[in-house]
């Protein structure tokens, strides 16, 4: 087993002209470890992600990746990390099977590879029956079941999931996190960002960006404890309202 | 006379031949009330919405706003009542200000006229009102597009989804905003697909595949859940989640951020499923009385409707 950390970020940072967005952050995650990453609106997440899924280069700070560097091996990093998010993740005009088979290409992944995983993808999310249906006309939760999927498709060390679950029913919801729990329990690292403070507490461990640093690092139970409250939202509140 | 705000009868609609989108759904919103409609994407909330607000034909029943039908009297509906869309829908290349002046000439009145309405919302944005609306934030953009909303000093105010995508500072700020606007007197239905703001309400209808699930106040919808609640924790989530649906007196085991809920047919000791837990090899097990939420309700009451289906 390679016991390397999935993530480690080193007073990583990234200046825009005078704007620091992300200001000097550090952590780690653990292989198979559900990381929370959450800030309000403009706190720096998003520049954050994009330094660690080799998107945006960092002005300053270290960051390895599934074992790769930021600055050197970003290339490296795309092709070993998944990434879905709720607002792209699928094309909506190709079929549920076009689109397994253009990311299994687009990762690499042999013919053969791409006929078994799509089989077996169908099979297990129950999609026979709408496999040549357009992804455009399924319903919300069997989307992020198959863009989560679909990320896992060419067997990640990582996957980024950028708020993945919005607008679905409360099951739908839940059989999301089943599958998210069950990545993890196969070795996975899953970096989770959200809006719904409630979804955080899913989450083994959750930061809280504030202004381009990182205010809170814990687990849930820790940060409602050190904040005396009762839910991540307030835990959230505090923080992002500075009071 | 009508002493309902909103009063909806047996309404339906269909799309084409596509899903019914909204199946016999009645309910009322009592005159200065807090009415929330919750429900997740395709659940038939912003078609109700457009029916009242006069944008939608319904198939079948009637509905009417501050006593006005809505198909006879759309125009009142149209002239009284206020609407926030979904979808940003203002002019994202005028400023706020010409936003602003646009919807309250449209609506024959003046900005200094409803000042005192709007004031608390709108004075936050104020300082950018030469900015066009289509580069304020997120937050920014709630707020002008509730202030125009308001510009005409509706009665009723209907919001379709706005703290959709808002990160929780703004969630919270918008609900302050709802809650004083309340208390001018304004009757106001909202809707969401986020469970946690049905406490926020007065009243709640949870509504599924165009199906009303429930209507009440939070606190009784929460009161009327029946079976034992535990929450249930141990040192492996997935294989946890598995094996508590094995278990012989589960009713159902749903993940609850650290926690599962179980919900167990009959009342039963935490140690009889502490040794079941045991015997599976899970370790650091923690089991205590949960707290009901309106999400197990909601679920418990989808468990039933489609029992009720799968009858038909």
């Amino acid at each position: 087993m390679n016991k390397e950390p999935a993530i480690q970020a080193e007073n990583l940072s990234k200046k825009f002209g005078d704007f620091t967005a992300v200001d000097q952050i550090s952590f780690t995650v653990q292989p198979g470890e559900i990381f929370g990453f959450l800030g309000a609106n403009g706190a720096g997440k998003t520049t954050a992600m994009r330094m660690l899924t080799g998107l945006s280069t960092p002005t300053a700070g270290d960051a390895r990746v599934a074992g790769y560097d930021v600055y050197r091996e970003a290339e490296q990093i795309k092709r070993h990390i998944g990434y879905m998010s709720q607002k792209f993740s699928l094309y909506e005009d190709l079929t549920v099977r076009e689109n397994i088979q253009f990311y299994g290409g687009i990762y690499g992944l042999s013919f053969r590879m791409i006929r078994e995983k799509t089989r077996e993808l169908i099979d297990r999310l129950q999609l026979g029956e709408v496999a040549r249906s357009l992804v455009r006309s399924l319903p919300l939760g069997w989307k992020q079941k198959l863009a989560f999927s679909v990320a896992l498709l060419h067997q990640p060390r990582i996957v980024f999931l950028d708020e993945p679950t919005g607008g679905v029913d409360p099951i739908t919801r839940r059989q999301f996190w089943e599958m998210i729990y069950q990545a993890a329990d196969e070795g996975v690292t899953l970096f989770v960002t959200t809006h719904y403070m409630d979804e955080a507490e899913y989450c083994d461990r959750i930061s809280v960006m504030v202004d381009g640093r990182i205010d809170a690092l814990g687990t849930p139970k820790e940060l409602k404890e050190q904040y005396q409250v009762e839910s991540m939202n307030e835990v959230f509140l505090q923080l992002a309202r500075g009071q | 006379m009508n002493q309902q705000a909103i009063q909806v009868n047996a309404i339906s609609k269909q799309y084409g031949k596509g899903a019914r989108a909204l199946r016999e759904v009645s309910l009322q919103v009592q005159e200065g009330e807090l009415f929330g409609l919750i429900g997740p994407d395709g659940a038939g909330k912003t078609t109700l919405i457009r029916i009242l607000v006069t944008l939608l034909l319904a198939d079948r029943g009637e509905a009417s706003v501050s006593g006005w039908d809505v198909v006879k009297d759309y125009r009142k509906i149209r002239r009284h009542v206020g609407y926030m869309p979904g979808r940003f829908s203002l002019y994202q290349d005028l400023s706020v200000l010409e936003n602003l002046t646009f919807f309250a000439t449209v609506f024959g009145t003046t900005i200094e006229e409803n000042y005192d309405l709007i004031k608390d919302i709108y004075a936050q944005i104020e300082p950018f009102k030469h900015r066009r609306a289509g580069q304020l934030s997120g937050g920014m953009k709630q707020k002008l597009a509730l202030s125009c909303a308001l510009i005409h000093r509706p009665r009723v105010l209907l919001l379709d989804e706005p703290t959709t995508g808002v990160d929780a500072v703004s969630r919270r700020e918008f609900w302050d905003m709802l809650k004083k606007l309340q208390q001018r007197g304004i009757s106001i239905l909202v809707s969401t697909p986020y469970m946690d703001e049905a406490s926020l309400c007065d009243r709640i209808a949870l509504i599924q595949h165009g199906t009303i699930l429930d209507i009440d106040s939070p606190e009784a919808i929460v009161d009327q859940y029946n079976k034992p609640l535990l929450a249930v924790r141990s040192n492996r989530m997935y294989q946890l989640i598995q094996d508590l649906r094995d278990f012989e007196a589960t009713h159902s085991a749903f993940p609850f951020g650290e926690y599962v809920h179980l919900a167990t047919k009959y009342p039963l000791w935490p140690e009889v499923i502490e040794g079941f837990l045991v015997d599976r090899g899970h370790s650091h097990i923690e089991i205590r009385e949960a707290e009901v939420t309106i999400e197990d309700c909601f679920m418990e009451l989808m468990g039933k409707e489609e029992l009720n289906e799968n009858a038909l």
